[in-house]
């Protein structure tokens, strides 16, 4: 109990934390963030439960009015802002994320980068490209027109949380709760 | 809903014109797509609607403390009590949350100076693994920390 508790409020918290890392750009100037990529790991190592948890805190607490999107947002604004849908996705995309890891039977790399592509563009980009779509009044094929450019970012963190996720996995690997 | 803004300052204001400029580029993508199409009204009525509705909602978050916003989710959260679901351990998960934001960041920026000492790449992402693996060893300690001083509590025992 105690370990769950400590675990979601410091992964959220991790959440917060990366999207302090200094964002690079892609060839064509598509900024990409490590603030998803802290979303998937929350799925990938703490699973479906708790890294839903962990993100839901994550939001809640940045809807609250804690600056803690990439960027420095947060508050109210963002759930009439454009990029609402992405934000509710947040823990929807974790307990995706972990929900897959927890049944998919491979090793730790190959499920990771399918937990994190079903939960991290799936399963995010579903209720973003809604959301976008309901606020800027334009059709579901020209709001994912507008976000498709971030996909191949998102891609990128797939990659990266799989290898991360496997680097965890082989140092500690008893801490990786969605596979214990 | 700018003398709203106004009637709290200038400085006030301007800090609130500051928070809708992350707003531009979906600005920009509308008047772009509505000057191609020739539907300037409809596109005026797009972005009017969504500033003046994150500017409204931004208004709420800026003249309300933090405290006051966890209360009202705890009362929110209340009617859990009557079906026998403690909201002890959420408040607690709150406060946790918000202790533990800047002790990561500034592991974050240790890890990211102890990189660079050994190399001269950017070390940016690279963090990454060793700030996670040191959040899974700190949670260990804080929970057993918790643990010996009586745990995360229910609200039976009060």
């Amino acid at each position: 109990m105690e370990r769950s508790t400590v675990l979601i409020a410091m992964f959220a918290a991790l959440i917060a934390a990366l999207g302090l890392v200094p964002k690079f750009s892609l060839a064509f100037g598509v900024p990409i963030t490590a603030q998803s990529l802290g979303v998937m790991l929350c799925g990938t190592v703490l699973g479906a439960k708790r890294g839903g948890a962990a993100a839901l805190l994550f939001v809640v607490l940045a809807l609250a009015g804690l600056p803690l999107l990439a960027g420095g947002r947060g508050g109210l604004g963002l759930l009439s802002g454009p990029s609402v849908g992405f934000i509710i996705g947040f823990p929807i995309a974790a307990f995706v994320t972990g929900w897959v890891m927890e049944r998919v039977q491979s090793n730790v790399l190959t499920s990771s980068f399918i937990a994190s592509f079903m939960g991290g563009v799936i399963a995010l980009y579903i209720p973003g490209v809604i959301g976008m779509a309901l606020i800027l009044d334009k059709s579901l094929v020209a709001a994912f027109g507008l976000v498709s450019a971030f996909v191949i970012g998102d891609l990128v963190k797939v990659v990266i949380c799989g290898f991360v996720t496997q680097v965890i996995y082989r140092a500690q690997p008893d801490k990786v709760l969605s596979r214990t | 809903m700018i003398a709203l803004y106004l009637s709290q300052g200038l400085s006030f204001a301007k800090f609130g014109a500051r928070m809708l400029w992350p707003l531009w580029p979906f600005v920009l993508i509308i008047v772009l797509y509505h000057g191609i199409t020739h539907d300037i009204a409809a596109g005026g009525e797009i972005i009017l609607r969504m500033l003046i509705a994150v500017a409204l909602a931004n208004l709420v978050t800026m003249t309300t403390a933090l405290n006051d916003m966890i209360d009202v989710l705890m009362g929110l959260l209340r009617p859990l009590n009557w079906i026998g679901i403690s909201t002890k351990p959420v408040a607690l998960t709150i406060a946790l949350f918000i202790r533990f934001i800047p002790t990561l960041i500034e592991r974050g920026i240790t890890i990211n100076a102890a990189l660079r000492a050994r190399s001269t790449g950017k070390s940016g992402w690279r963090i990454i693994v060793p700030l996670t693996l040191s959040v899974l060893n700190e949670a260990e300690h804080v929970a057993n920390a918790l643990r010996a001083r009586g745990g995360v509590g229910t609200n039976e025992e009060g």
